[in-house]
């Protein structure tokens, strides 16, 4: 029973009770994934498993027994950020910068989605190939991350360097 | 949470087996389930995780589509075949909870997923006859503004929370059950309850039954429909009502139509009366809000949720009225 996170192999706690975040947070001291609502409204606690966005605060440890788990510690440093930690600063994406982390890894797994042609509630035409990006596509698709200091529209800009498509 | 044991499925007769032990309980994505667990408002001894069982998508001969119980949200809302040829299901989906919840919600647990009122998950200062029979409703004269219209009882006024759900009553899903007896389809509508003097026990289910899969059946008329959900902020929140409908008009006139309701009763609300009001009639504004309210007038407001009678009556109108343009 092992779990892969950040490209380390660890192993799932013996307790089922233990959530994916509290195994990050408590047992591997990977404490940038945050503990917000702990019952599945804010989205500060996503994470990405074999690249999908999830909410490990919903997540059972022993469920994601041999999956690959990439947390906000997984997408770069403070020496080396990922392009999108560097757009969140460039762009005043956070004040708190609580709710941060699961923001930026909703962003990459919501950018696969609509790369792979995942429909939103704002896709007009849903038996489009190709889904094009938009702000309002970003702003439905980012809706499960809540931020009480108001940084989305600096959410959105960030997000937007990513998605050259989206910047209007 | 209370404590309990885990095991992983590793196929249908397993998980029967298992499933069938009092106070066990199948475990899809856990979004519901691990919240009201550790509400310890659900308390199984036992958690079969049935996440690693089908979760093809497979077209039938017949035209039509089984859909294994594991499947995503997502996937489902994704796949091709729905978005063209069942586009109410994919716009039913996308319109429920949020990407992240989507990823990890299978079928089969949005399905059984529980009622959001605030009093069933109050276990500290509510009284609620789902939570403990008996108990008495604090909805029923407390904030109802959420509650239901339709078909709710002086036990319960909870409203079943799944948008899918209503996309599938329209097109006439079937369920696949499997228990360690048994195997049999149930329709969709007929899965889950009404509250009556129950308000605990909300499906049909036996027992130890387990959803494997869902059916959709092959129907020309569901690629010309859709769903519209009316809420309280444009995105991540529960219907105030919904509505999915599908539509086909021959020659100005209603040839075929099914509409089901969300967000007004403890089950999808399937609006047979509408239907059947809408046959044979000039497809119309006039012909929708006749239907509209044939289907409301067993409507009984709360008190705080006499608009969902009037919101209902205009998202049913709304919603045949931009099918009907599209079918001209």
């Amino acid at each position: 029973m092992t779990i892969s996170v950040n490209g380390v192999e660890a192993m799932l706690p013996s307790d089922p009770r233990v959530s994916l975040l509290d195994l990050l947070r408590e047992q591997l001291g990977l404490s940038g994934t945050k503990k917000g609502c702990d019952q599945g409204a804010c989205g500060a606690c996503t994470v990405l498993v074999d690249g999908e966005r999830i909410l490990s605060c919903l997540a059972l440890a022993v469920q994601y027994d041999g999956r690959s788990v990439t947390t906000i510690e997984g997408l770069g440093t403070a020496e080396c950020p990922h392009p999108l930690q560097s757009a969140f600063i460039a762009h005043d994406g956070f004040q708190c910068g609580y709710c941060t982390p699961g923001q930026i890894c909703s962003a990459m797994g919501m950018i696969e989605e609509v790369r792979r042609g995942t429909p939103s509630h704002v896709t007009s035409d849903i038996t489009a190939e190709v889904i094009p990006f938009s702000r309002d596509e970003v702003r439905e698709r980012m809706s499960g991350n809540l931020c009480r200091c108001g940084a989305h529209n600096g959410i959105v800009d960030a997000i937007a360097t990513l998605l050259p498509e989206a910047a209007e | 949470m209370i404590p309990f044991t885990y095991a992983r499925a590793t196929d249908v007769a397993d998980a029967v087996r298992r499933g069938g032990a009092e106070a066990a309980r199948y475990l899809g994505g856990g979004t519901n389930l691990v919240d009201l667990m550790r509400e310890t408002i659900e308390r199984p001894d036992i958690l079969v995780d049935v996440t690693g069982l089908s979760h093809a998508i497979t077209e039938r001969d017949d035209g039509g589509l089984l859909i294994g119980a594991a499947t995503s949200n997502t996937a489902l809302a994704e796949h091709r075949a729905v978005r063209t040829r069942y586009p109410a299901l994919s716009r039913a989906i996308v319109a429920g909870a949020s990407a992240q919840i989507r990823n990890m919600a299978t079928v089969g647990g949005n399905l059984l997923q529980r009622t959001r009122c605030a009093y069933f998950y109050d276990e500290a200062g509510a009284h609620c006859n789902k939570r403990h029979p008996g108990d008495g409703c604090d909805a029923m004269d407390g904030f109802n503004r959420m509650h239901a219209i339709l078909g709710a009882s002086p036990s319960c006024v909870s409203v079943h929370p799944s948008d899918m759900c209503v996309a599938l009553a329209m097109l006439d899903a079937q369920v696949h059950l499997e228990a360690p007896a048994s195997t049999r389809r149930l329709p969709l509508t007929e899965l889950h309850r009404l509250p009556g003097d129950r308000p605990d026990v909300e499906t049909h289910l036996a027992p130890g039954e387990l959803i494997t899969a869902i059916e959709l059946p092959a129907a020309s008329l569901a690629v010309r429909s859709t769903y519209r959900k009316v809420r309280d902020r444009a995105s991540y929140a529960f219907a105030l009502v919904s509505v999915a409908a599908a539509l086909e008009v021959e020659e100005g006139r209603v040839k075929e139509v099914r509409i089901a309701l969300g967000g007004v009763a403890h089950k999808p609300w399937r609006a047979w009366t509408a239907e059947a009001a809408l046959l044979g009639q000039p497809a119309t504004e006039a012909s929708f809000a006749a239907a509209a309210q044939a289907e409301l007038a067993a409507a009984r407001p709360l008190k705080d949720n006499g608009f969902k009678i009037e919101l209902a009556r205009r998202t049913m109108v709304a919603v045949l009225g931009e099918l009907a343009g599209e079918a001209v």
